[in-house]
Order: C-alpha cells, then structure tokens, then sequence
C-alpha cells in the first residue's frame, strides 16, 4: 500500500510482481501506465462570432509537445493520494494498491503515472484501478506544463475529467 | 503569521512560489484572504479573476468559505492537471 512522487522513472513489471510476492490470496492485477504523449499542444479558441468566418482546418493547433514539465505541491501531494487511496480501499476489496507519479521535466514516451490494484477478482481490481486513476486527475495537486517549438504553456484542466471523477459518486 | 503557496500558472503570475504574511485583521476565511490579495492590484488580481482558482488549507482542498487562523498554510491554483 505505498504512494510515491518521484522524478526517477519506475518498472511496471516489477511493482507489478511486488503486489503479489509471498501471498497466494491475490488473485488478480489490475494496472494503468500513463504515458506522455506528443500530440497537438491544444489552444483555446476564440469565441466563434455571428457570421464569422469558420476556421480552418489545424487552426487552433500549435506545433507537437516536445517536453512536458510536472510541478505538484510537495505535501499535499502525498497526503491526497493517500486519502484517494484510503477511499478506494473502503470501496472495495482490495488487498494491495501501488501509485507512482514523477515530477519534473518528462518526454514523449516517458512514463508518467503508475497506478496497479491487486485483489481476489478482476471485477473489484479493475474498478478500483479505474477509481484511483480519475479521482487523481481531479483531486491530486500536479499540473502540466507543455513545451512546444513556440513556447511553454500551462495544460487546461478538462472537464471530461470531472465527469469521469463524479461518475463514481452514483 | 500564515503561510501562502502559489503553484503553476498563478505561480508564475505573480513571480513567487510563497510568503508569510501576518493574517490581516478581519480576514478570517480563504475568499477573504484571496480578496485582500487581489487587491493589491496588478498581477495580483490574477486571484480575483482566475476561473476555477483552487485552494487549501493545511494540504486538505476547501472551497473559499473555509475558515483560517494563524500557523495556517494557505495555498491557491489553478485546476489540478496531473496523470
């Protein structure tokens, strides 16, 4: 049961293969790996005006994200993974949760976020897998910041994130 | 005295991470503190017109009617955007 805030990269395979070392009550392993992706650098568009003439295409797009930068607030941080994970253990039963997120300056293709569940079943492994990763996007304090070839800039949090987040609350 | 933390963007606003300060007479909750802030004009009133501006007290996330007192740590951000 262990979170970690770390700038070092991490092995899946080997927090993977820790949830389940010694026991034999585990009977399933569920796992995210979050990577950071090169993709369109998002710009916010201008409110379209009454008979304005629709953009084109790729407009609103900037240049592909060459580095991406993780600040968090040291602390905190900790303190609401534990607390996120807390909630998950009461949710369901799970017999060991492994949360890994680095900070600092990161590129396309690294590894960015580890979260893996064990349990007896897949059904509460997954669940609490899924659980964890969207109520850190919404109640974790890290935030991005994305370099491209036209400078850096903060990412957008995204609604579609809270979403995901309250759907648990049903 | 209070401790205020800025982060990310807002950090970068207003050119500093945190400050002491001693907690100004007559603000005793977090949107209280944000508007005695706010008013000290220029980029300090990134506070009053930042959407979806965040905060917390003591690490724990709270909405601005939550109450503070001194040896508080008082932190204000943007949205979180972390996994």
């Amino acid at each position: 049961m262990s979170v970690s805030v770390q700038e070092a990269d991490f092995d899946a395979g080997a927090e993977i293969a820790a949830l389940s070392a010694g026991r034999d009550d585990v009977g399933a392993v569920a796992s995210f790996v979050g990577l950071v992706r090169a993709d369109k650098a998002a710009t916010v568009m201008p409110p379209a005006q009454p008979g304005a003439v629709s953009p084109a295409d790729g407009a609103g797009e900037t240049a592909a994200v060459q580095a991406m930068t993780l600040e968090h607030y040291s602390g905190m941080t900790e303190k609401a993974l534990d607390a996120i994970v807390t909630e998950a253990r009461g949710r369901w039963n799970i017999y060991g949760v492994r949360v890994i997120h680095r900070v600092g300056r990161l590129l396309p293709g690294d590894r960015i976020v580890f979260v893996a569940v064990a349990s007896a079943h897949r059904g509460e492994a997954f669940a609490a897998c899924e659980f964890i990763m969207d109520y850190l996007k919404t109640r974790a304090p890290f935030w991005k910041k994305e370099e491209t070839p036209e400078g850096g800039h903060w990412v957008d949090a995204r609604e579609s994130d809270d979403h995901a987040a309250g759907r648990w609350n049903r | 005295m209070i401790k205020v933390l800025f982060f990310a963007g807002l950090r970068e606003t207003l050119g500093k991470g945190s400050e002491s300060l001693a907690l100004p007479a007559g603000v005793g909750t977090v949107g209280a503190l944000r508007d005695h802030l706010a008013a000290r004009g220029e980029a300090w009133s990134a506070l009053a017109t930042m959407k979806n501006l965040r905060s917390a007290v003591n690490q724990q996330m709270v909405g601005p009617e939550a109450a503070i007192k001194a040896g508080d740590e008082v932190a204000f951000f943007p949205p979180v955007t972390g996994g």
